[in-house]
This record gives C-alpha cells, sequence and structure tokens, in this order.
C-alpha cells in the first residue's frame, strides 16, 4: 500500500479532475433518469467537497435526517466502492414517479424499497459507465445494497473507507430537478492503487 | 439547565455533570463512553476503526478505538476523574450493509466493538453495558450523573442502557 498518497494533498489540478469526472457522471445518471421516468430531468452543475469527517453531516444537511444510501461494490481494472446517497422525501418522489403513483406518506415499503434499488441501480451504473468511458478502464458494479437510516449511520461507511488513508472525505454533490428539487450524493471510493490508475489513464499522477 | 455536549465523527470530548454528552447517528463506528461515578465527570469517543497499529496514517488519534480510548481517559482525568472507579458503556458498531467485501471493511462495526472491550479490559475499565451489532444507527446520549446511556433508533421506541 503507498503509505504517502492522501486526500490531504489533493492540489487544484486533481481537483478539477474530480470535479470533470463528478460533472459528467452525473450528467449521464441524469440522462438514464430522465429515460427511466420518462420525462424531462434537469440538473445542476455538482460542487465537489472535501470534508473533515466531523463536518460533512451538517454540510450535509443534519447527521439525523433521513436519507437513503445505496453502496455497491466495484470491480474490473478499478476496485473500490461507490455510494449514492439520496435525501428520504427525494427517493420517495422518485418512486412513485417510476411506479406512477402518488408519493405515499411515512416509510418505504417492500415495493417501494425495490424500486428504489433499481432507481439507485440505473444511476450509479450510468455513473460508472461515464467513468469507464472516460478513462478506459473495466469498471463492473455488483448488485445494489440498500439501507434507510440517519445520515451519519449511512455515512460511516463509506467514512471508515476514506479513514483508512486520511481524515476527510470527498463528496460530489448532485442536484437533481424535476417539478422538485431532489439532493443527491455521490462518493467514489477507490481502492488507493485505483485512484492512481484512474488519474494515471487521465493523465494525471499523484 | 444541563447541556449536552457533541461529539462528532472521529472526535471526543468530556463533561462535567449535570451535562451530558452525545453523537448522532452512529453506524459502523462505536460510541465508547466513560465516567467516573463518585467525580461525576465523563466522556465520549466516536472511533471509526478498530486499530491505529493497523494504519499509517493515525495522526488523529480520536479516530481509533485504542488510541481514543486512552485520549479520553487522559482527559477524564485531566477533568478530576480517577481511573481506579472508571466504568464504560458502548454501543454501535452496526453493519450498515450486507457487504461491505474489502479485506480492511469485513465486518468493521464487530471489529470496532471487539477492539474497544478489548481496550478497555487491558485498561481495569469494567464494561457495564452495550447496545451494539445489528443493521441500524444509533443516536446516543450519556450522562456521567447516573451512568445512564440513552439510545435512540429511527422506527424504535428509545431505550436507556
Amino acid at each position: 500500500m503507498s503509505e504517502n498518497i492522501s486526500f490531504e494533498k489533493v492540489t487544484t489540478e486533481y481537483y478539477d479532475v474530480l470535479k470533470e469526472l463528478g460533472n459528467i457522471g452525473a450528467g449521464n445518471a441524469t440522462t438514464a433518469l430522465a429515460q427511466m421516468l420518462q420525462c424531462k430531468v434537469d440538473m445542476k452543475v455538482p460542487q465537489v467537497r472535501l470534508l473533515d469527517f466531523k463536518d460533512v453531516g451538517e454540510a450535509m444537511g443534519g447527521e439525523e435526517q433521513m436519507v437513503v444510501g445505496i453502496y455497491l461494490a466495484v470491480e474490473g481494472d478499478i476496485t473500490g466502492s461507490i455510494m449514492f446517497i439520496l435525501e428520504h422525501d427525494a427517493g420517495k418522489t422518485l418512486v412513485s414517479k417510476l411506479m406512477g403513483m402518488p408519493p405515499a406518506e411515512g416509510a418505504f415499503s417492500e415495493i417501494e424499497i425495490s424500486a428504489m434499488k433499481e432507481i439507485g441501480n440505473i444511476i450509479t451504473g450510468a455513473y460508472l459507465n461515464s467513468l469507464a468511458q472516460m478513462t478506459n478502464l473495466k469498471m463492473l458494479p455488483s448488485v445494489p445494497d440498500l439501507n434507510i437510516d440517519m445520515l451519519n449511520a449511512i455515512l460511516s461507511v463509506p467514512a471508515i473507507e476514506f479513514g483508512i488513508v486520511g481524515d476527510k472525505i470527498l463528496l460530489i454533490q448532485t442536484a437533481f430537478t424535476d417539478d422538485v428539487d431532489l439532493n443527491g450524493y455521490f462518493i467514489l471510493m477507490p481502492d488507493l492503487q485505483s485512484y492512481s490508475k484512474m488519474l494515471g489513464a487521465l493523465g494525471l499522477s499523484i | 439547565m444541563a447541556n449536552i455536549v457533541k461529539v462528532g465523527m472521529a472526535d471526543l470530548n468530556v463533561c462535567k455533570s449535570p451535562d451530558g454528552i452525545t453523537t448522532l447517528g452512529l453506524g459502523s463506528c462505536v460510541g465508547i463512553c466513560i465516567r467516573d461515578p463518585i467525580a461525576k465527570v465523563g466522556g465520549m469517543a466516536h472511533a471509526m476503526l478498530p486499530d491505529s497499529t493497523q494504519i499509517a496514517n493515525n495522526s488523529n488519534r480520536a479516530k481509533f478505538a485504542d488510541t481514543g480510548i486512552d485520549d479520553l481517559v487522559k482527559k477524564i482525568i485531566a477533568l478530576g476523574g480517577v481511573k481506579s472507579r472508571f466504568e464504560a458503556k458502548i454501543a454501535g458498531g452496526a453493519q450498515m450493509f450486507t457487504f461491505q467485501n474489502k479485506s480492511d471493511m469485513v465486518r468493521v462495526g464487530e471489529r470496532n466493538v471487539q477492539a474497544s472491550k478489548k481496550k478497555l479490559k487491558e485498561l481495569g475499565i469494567p464494561l457495564r453495558a452495550e447496545d451494539t451489532g445489528l443493521n441500524y444507527g444509533r443516536t446516543i446520549i450519556y450522562y456521567p450523573e447516573d451512568g445512564r446511556l440513552v439510545i435512540r433508533a429511527a422506527g424504535k421506541p428509545e431505550k436507556t442502557i
């Protein structure tokens, strides 16, 4: 394991690349979402932020707010994992659109959970596809796993993965706009070796 | 009026009775609560990883169960606690997703709990109660006054251990 690579050493250039990756990935994800829902979905320019563990919950809207977390492993030329986090109500809205029903109150039902998994699958799949095309690296996603819980509890999983290499977490925030604003967050967690591979494929080194 | 001190992820802090101390939304991380029941001082650590010796980047001591507990004990002593009287409670260490397939991540919640227990045992601090494992997040509030640990989880009744 290369000990010297750390997210603290993020250069402006590196940051811009990640932002661009975030932008294109989220753009693809938005297109996929619009096709699935058969309606127009707009996207705001994503924000890429590097945050301290203790601040990330608050920066995302409160440690205890309920969110949907979709988590997948990635294999192939790149290994690691990816997480997509969506606010609880935004998740409910998307599911109701997919199922062609008015949004139901309260907790997710079994069928809503499987619809949400499908949405997560398509969004993260589109995201990974665009990364794979840009870098010419193979990225194979696993079946997604989903949990609905307090933001910080969901975040603990990627935070722990980032914790192995540093003290910050890299967050790509994407707002999808439909009739309502839907806030989503992508968190990419390539293994250390994969990070250098990915940036190398883009002509950068860290 | 009692205050509630907040502890973030990979963070630790201490307080004096009647104040309480809290951390919000523990997932796979573990919350370690220690107090001196006579001096009524105590504190909480929110550790993310079990073992600082396994990780190259270990400058943030509160991030790990082992060094986090060491530092928490020192801070409670500095606030007037006597180590021989210390007692502990722990919570958290959930497995939030069914697969966490990377070698470093395998059962990290469970390993966080085990590492915390091992460290407490080494220091001779008795573990009075725990609420650990399973697959959901927990918000916890600890009161050094009487050692109460209040646990809140989404869609579940509040409980005190």
